[in-house]
């Protein structure tokens, strides 16, 4: 499934006519309006800023000026507050010059500032803000940062790409991250289908830094933080606790790239890669898409979609959600855009469970997904917490393997929403 | 690319090719082979009894369950499990009730595929050794015509068998147990002895559970720990008195111990859901078969080794709940 893009570098991607930018993009708070309606801006402006430690600001991807905010589709199936920028068609859209600070003058606050005024988030697909793993919590002594270049979904290959093509820019942001951090000892964790990636990263490995790329086996989902920390370092990090509490901190390549660019050339997160891949793309490929640009205009540019296409995911097929309207931005935290067709994802009969046990093998972090399963049926949402429904990532191994196609984790999912939703209405 | 219908589903977007009914009809293409060597080995009669087995457990299935459930092959499987597991002298008649009860009170009362607690052939088995005690242990000798019935398989309902004009012959747990004779272990293997059906040709077996084992369509622990508690145990028997205990090859190729461990005790629906509850479970059912079959009033002992295991399963499975990742070994549920 990676072969449609694995090899194929990335791309630039023209101006749309038009971007629109939700307010929210990232984990915590949504960030708080600066502009209105006519203002002009330019490339890299702040549009947003943050709304204390946990959120980070937005900033213009292109030039152009403020045509309307308000609700418009977002990504995540919900409907949200956003900017729109109609984009000025004539534009060079060259940024502002901006002074960079050399980071290695810089205090660990002041990368950590600096880091969250550029709006850096987790690209691998959650968009944590970036700048709060880089300030641990008091007392907790960091030896390790684990950089993951796993990219274990289907299909994606942006953080591949990535790896492959500016390996430097990633032992850069490791070095930034290294001084800010206090730590001494870098791992890259990279899935063993991923050789070039590899190759690449060992061979501009910085003399002077104990880094160490590390092949890891394929299997899904090696990428997500606790799984990836006990491949490399074999602790298991207590179930609601943090990676810091086994002196461990996770970032994704992209991340890393991003802290790269803020100190290189004091751009802020304004643009991603991202894979335009599945077999209803007619054209698939790994494109730097500015943050804004509505699915429908990536598509286009990607050829558009085959007649056959029945799903378009954001992020990789298994934890991905699908697209009710091609006119969501692409965002901070998307991944990729996966257009399946229907010999992929045409419904399957269910049948009952005939307890074979399978979910309980594929489960991660040992569930036991077929129980939780039948307590999900018979709506018994106390039991399911009891049975740690919470420790689910909702990763969907158990509903991939289940011969019955039962919808395990799509169960799973509504129970864990339903338990959050008592406890905030007790609370 | 306006106009595009886009469908909406929950993630994952992706599916892994095996699916219940090709899980269950792998089972019943397995079979295939086993049922080929009982006829060869016990004439037309094996596969009338198979057939009305199969019938009796298809038919009540199709009547009182669920809409569309026979696709799924389960009764199917009940059913040439079922007959493979009686003798071919069997009147057809009885068969077909112990298919019939296998999947109705075997399986249909507990709500249908996946809720049952109890192997439905192994009931429908219980249902006629009860029944019909006679019936059900005359077993035919080996070496008649092939063409030959093995019994009154046309006997009307209710009405006794005539006597049979074929000779019956013990089987070999029989001839160890009441007259202490041994049976040549090549026959064992090959399966020209006495017994049921479809349990006489063990290698064939092992290959054809391999075939299920190999495509994950069955939990191979389950088998082998069975295989390897019932081989320690009855060796370290056979260790103190080889004159009165036989000896392990002896024990692990007759009977139907080797169709029961790889087809009827690793019944997906039956057996524990963890890997470590599967080990348990045969272990459980090695002992057992090794204890009916020494120092109980009957012969064969793997029916009732499976049927009281099945009974423990729920606890089993509930003993082995695999340590949730992130969790200490005695942490209290939260």
């Amino acid at each position: 499934m990676k072969h449609l893009t694995e090899s194929i570098p990335i791309r630039r991607m023209p101006f749309p006519d038009e971007i629109v930018l939700p307010l929210r993009q990232h984990a915590g708070r949504p960030a708080q309006l600066l502009v209105s309606e006519g203002d002009r801006v330019e490339r890299g402006d702040k549009i947003a800023e943050a709304d204390g430690f946990i959120s980070v600001p937005i900033h213009a991807s292109a030039a152009g000026r403020v045509t309307g905010i308000g609700l418009w589709p977002h990504p995540d199936g919900s409907v949200d507050t956003a900017v729109r920028i109609a984009v000025e068609p004539f534009s060079p859209q060259i940024p502002r010059p901006r002074i960079v600070p050399h980071w290695d003058g810089l205090s660990p606050q002041e990368v950590v500032a600096a880091v969250q005024q550029a709006g850096v988030v987790g690209l691998g697909g959650a968009a944590f803000p970036t700048h709060v793993k880089l300030l641990p919590p008091d007392g907790v002594n960091v030896e390790l940062l684990l950089v993951n270049g796993a990219e274990c979904e289907p299909y994606l290959t942006t953080d591949h790409r990535v790896m492959v093509e500016y390996p430097q820019r990633v032992h850069f942001g490791i070095r930034v991250m290294m001084h800010t951090l206090g730590v001494d000892r870098v791992i890259i964790g990279v899935e063993k289908n991923k050789p070039d990636a590899i190759r690449a990263l060992d061979a501009t490995r910085p003399a002077d830094l104990d880094v160490t790329v590390l092949p890891l086996t394929v299997k899904y989902p090696q990428g997500a933080e606790k799984m990836l920390i006990q491949t490399v370092t074999g602790r298991e990090v207590p179930s609601g606790k943090l990676p810091a509490h086994v002196g461990t901190v996770v970032q994704n390549v992209g991340s890393i790239a991003a802290i790269a660019e803020v100190f290189e050339t004091g751009f802020p997160l304004i643009e991603r890669v991202v894979s335009v891949t599945g077999p209803a793309v007619c054209d698939p490929a790994n494109l730097i898409v500015p943050v804004g640009t509505k699915l429908r205009d990536v598509l286009d540019f990607c050829g558009g979609l085959s007649d056959d296409v029945a799903e378009v995911v954001l992020g990789g097929p298994m934890m991905g959600a699908c697209q009710p309207d091609l006119d969501a931005p692409v965002v901070k935290g998307t991944t990729g855009i996966v257009a399946l067709t229907q010999a992929e994802t045409k419904p399957k009969d269910v049948h009952p469970c005939i307890k074979c046990g399978r979910c309980l093998d594929a489960c991660p972090v040992y569930l036991n997904p077929q129980r939780l399963g039948a307590l999900a049926q018979a709506g018994r949402y106390e039991d399911m917490e009891r049975a740690r429904l919470m420790d689910c990532m909702l990763c969907g191994c158990c509903s991939y393997v289940c011969p019955s196609n039962i919808p395990l984790s799509q169960l799973f999912a509504l129970g864990k929403a339903g338990l959050r939703r008592r406890k905030e209405q007790a609370a | 690319m306006r106009g595009v219908r886009l469908e909406l589903t929950a993630p994952p977007h992706l599916k892994a090719p095996d699916s219940t009914r090709r899980i269950m009809w792998s089972v019943v293409g397995s079979l295939v082979p086993v049922i080929a060597v009982a006829t060869y080995f016990f004439g037309p009669s094996a596969l009338l009894v198979i057939a009305s087995a199969t019938a009796g457990a298809v038919l009540t299935e199709r009547l009182l369950g669920d809409r569309g459930s026979l696709g799924d092959g389960s009764a199917a499987i009940t059913g040439l499990l079922l007959g493979l597991i009686l003798p071919a002298g069997l009147p057809m008649w009885m068969a077909f009730l112990g298919g019939a009860f296998g999947i109705g009170f075997g399986k249909l009362v507990f709500g249908g595929l996946g809720q049952n607690v109890f192997n439905p052939a192994l009931i429908g088995r219980a249902f006629l050794q009860a029944a019909f005690p006679t019936a059900i242990t005359t077993w035919p000798a080996q070496g008649v015509p092939w063409g030959q019935l093995r019994g009154d398989n046309f006997a009307l309902p209710l009405l006794s068998p005539n006597a049979p004009d074929v000779v019956t012959a013990a089987t070999p747990l029989g001839l160890w147990k009441f007259e202490a004779i041994p049976t040549d272990i090549g026959g064992l293997m090959l399966g020209n002895t006495g017994g049921s059906i479809g349990e006489t040709a063990g290698l064939l077996i092992l290959v054809c559970g391999g075939y299920l084992a190999l495509k994950n369509y069955l939990n191979w622990r389950i088998p082998v720990s069975i295989f390897v508690t019932v081989a320690a145990a009855s060796g370290l028997l056979h260790g103190i008195d080889g004159a009165r205990y036989p000896g392990p090859l002896f024990m692990l190729f007759s009977g139907g111990l080797i169709l029961g461990a790889m087809y009827m005790a690793t019944d997906m629906v039956t057996s524990p859901v963890t890997n470590t509850g599967a080990w348990i479970f045969g272990v459980g059912i090695g002992v057992l078969v090794v204890l009916i079959r020494t120092w109980g009033g009957l012969p064969e002992g793997v029916m009732y080794a499976i049927l009281l295991m099945n009974a423990l399963v729920p606890f089993i499975n509930r003993a082995t709940q695999p340590r949730v990742f992130g969790h200490g070994r005695n942490e209290a549920p939260a």
